[in-house]
């Protein structure tokens, strides 16, 4: 978590050494400490450490492990076949994040300048905006009678579904952040005799950056750690994600804790280890997706 | 919206290149065919008696009608309005709380705020397993040692199971709000406190009159997101309870999933499902219009 200190930069400098002068609240932070510690972070203890111990080490779940079993790791990782669903779950994520990028910010664009001209874009608009109001639990039923008469019980087939599924929302993010742009800058283009998607992919594509940085956020968030649809749609064994394999393999553990645990830790890790490279922009992409 | 933002008259007339067609229509068809028509489909089958496969037969308001006679269905309905009531009004409270106590003067702000956060990087199904065991094993054990009577069973197996999937939701749904609400206070400028302080405001009176309505968009945001989300509650328990026990935590999307793909209430449950949506539709835009109403008062 290095990169918290250069996020003090964002106050300019008069104003910063005004608030050094005032005195630094010790009981607020202190308090705000213990909680992060016990209430956050206690769970997430409790978690590592009973995937690093044995059975006869539960009798103290709380205390740290006398001994480490990493063997727990070397059989969660065989018995949940973990390489197959990583690579699984990674599938649906890059691609859903790369392809989710392109499409969904094309639509977006083309809707958003064009609506106030045009009927028919203006429609669409509100057409994606109203489907937000339908959450993925109302269609899952007719859904699943679809998406099996189409073959696209796989992996390729979710991977479809959250691409088209994430467009209301991303319309949404992505047409209040086009709205800001000139217009200048296309009608140029336009005037150079740049085709349209030319003028897309050239001028307007990379000044949406910052944008496809939230959109991309949200969508690994969702794909990465989606449980209701995978559960819904997937039902080879080969074919299934990270999440959904802990839900098949919960029976299995039994009353198995630490390799349990040692599994769930496998599943947590990579996002984890994510998030102490990236927080900085994790939180700044989630909250400019959420509050304009 | 359309008025305010005038265009240049000579734009009125041009034909929008058929290229720019090419960029929204296939997609929007593509969305059309997988949530349009699963959406429009649901709704047809609710007036059906369609099991999911066979013949089927229109029965008109049956469905409907069945639902309010059902027991399951209407426990899952009270179950899921009261933890949608209590996960909204807890989450925002400690949420805003939290947020207050980082905007402080304290140390090692980002810090904090990035532990903070970190509950919404996880997946709510494995929290829901590693909660699962704290209330299954941790703490009974510890309350055994302890002798707290309380403490020293299951809650999960008991009648008050929603209160242990209601706490892992706080502890999860706690991030994403505290860091809104964060992004709300972190907007507000500092100078407006610096003249509230020689007016001799105290802390309270400075929160309610000052502090919370120039937050008030951020507060629209949390709640209608919190409350469509909990309306919704699914993955936390499925790891947690089944439902169980009983069916005291079977939530409306839980009954959806579990009657519509196991039982044989495919139509039933497309009828519910369609009630879920108006309920969700209905309470979003009577929030939306409610707070938006009141951040106009208080603006």
């Amino acid at each position: 978590m290095q990169a918290n200190a250069d996020l003090n930069n964002n106050t300019p400098a008069p104003r910063k050494s005004k608030k050094r002068k005032k005195k630094v609240n010790w009981t607020l932070t202190s308090v705000m400490m213990v909680l992060a510690i016990f209430a956050i972070l206690g769970p997430l203890y409790i978690t590592v450490v009973i995937a690093l111990k044995d059975p006869s080490q539960m009798t103290n779940v709380l205390s740290l492990p006398k001994q480490i079993h990493w063997e727990n790791f070397k059989n969660a990782w065989q018995m949940t076949n973990f390489p197959k669903m990583f690579l699984n779950t990674l599938f649906i994520t890059v691609v859903n994040v790369i392809f989710t990028i392109f499409t969904n910010s094309m639509a977006a664009y083309v809707i958003t300048r064009y609506r106030l001209k045009n009927k028919f874009f203006n429609m669409m608009y509100y057409y994606f905006i109203s489907a937000m109001f339908i959450p993925f639990n109302v269609i899952m039923l007719p859904l699943v009678k679809e998406v099996s008469a189409f073959h696209m019980d796989n992996i390729i087939g979710i991977t479809f579904l959250y691409i088209v599924f994430g467009l209301p929302q991303n319309i949404f993010l992505y047409s209040g952040f086009v709205k800001e742009i000139p217009t200048a800058l296309e009608e140029a283009a336009e005037m150079d005799g740049a085709k349209p998607m030319q003028i897309f992919f050239k001028v307007i594509f990379p000044l949406m950056k910052p944008m496809h940085a939230t959109v991309a956020i949200l969508s690994f968030m969702w794909t990465w750690n989606d449980f209701l649809m995978p559960l819904v749609l997937l039902s080879n064994p080969d074919q299934q994600t990270l999440q959904l394999a802990q839900y098949v393999f919960q029976g299995q553990f039994s009353t198995q804790y630490n390799l349990a645990f040692a599994s769930y830790v496998l599943v947590l890790l990579p996002v984890l280890i994510m998030y102490v490279f990236f927080q900085k922009y994790i939180i700044a992409g989630v909250t400019s997706g959420s509050v304009k | 919206m359309q008025e305010t933002i005038k265009r240049k008259p000579k734009r009125k007339g041009k034909k929008i290149p058929f290229a720019y067609y090419m960029m929204v229509v296939p997609i929007g068809i593509l969305f059309f065919i997988f949530h349009t028509i699963p959406f429009l489909r649901g709704v047809f089958y609710s007036f059906t008696d369609w099991s999911g496969y066979g013949t089927w037969k229109f029965v008109g308001l049956k469905n409907y009608l069945y639902m309010f006679g059902n027991s399951n269905i209407t426990h899952a309905y009270w179950f899921t309005f009261k933890f949608a009531l209590f996960a909204t009004i807890l989450v925002n409270a400690i949420a805003l709380a939290i947020a207050v106590g980082l905007n402080g003067k304290i140390k090692y702000q980002n810090f904090l705020k990035a532990i903070y956060f970190l509950p919404y990087m996880l997946g709510s199904l494995i929290v829901g397993f590693v909660f699962k065991f704290i209330f299954g094993n941790l703490l009974p054990s510890l309350g055994q040692t302890l002798h707290w009577g309380f403490m020293s069973s299951n809650i999960l197996g008991t009648t008050h199971a929603w209160i242990g999937i209601l706490i892992m939701t706080i502890w999860q749904g706690l991030a994403f709000n505290t860091l809104i609400y964060l992004a709300g206070l972190q907007s507000v400028d500092p100078e407006i406190y610096e003249a509230a302080a020689l007016d001799g405001v105290n802390p309270w009176q400075k929160f309610m009159r000052l502090t919370f309505p120039l937050i008030a968009p951020f507060f629209t945001i949390n709640l209608v997101l919190s409350v469509k989300g909990y309306l919704m509650v699914f993955d936390q328990i499925m790891a947690m309870t089944n439902g169980g026990p009983g069916n005291s935590t079977t939530s409306i999307s839980v009954e959806i999933y579990t009657q519509g793909f196991q039982g044989s209430q495919f139509a039933i449950q497309s009828a519910n499902a369609v009630v879920l949506f108006i309920v969700v539709l209905t309470i979003s835009l009577i929030q939306l219009r409610v707070l938006n109403k009141r951040e106009e008062r208080l603006g």
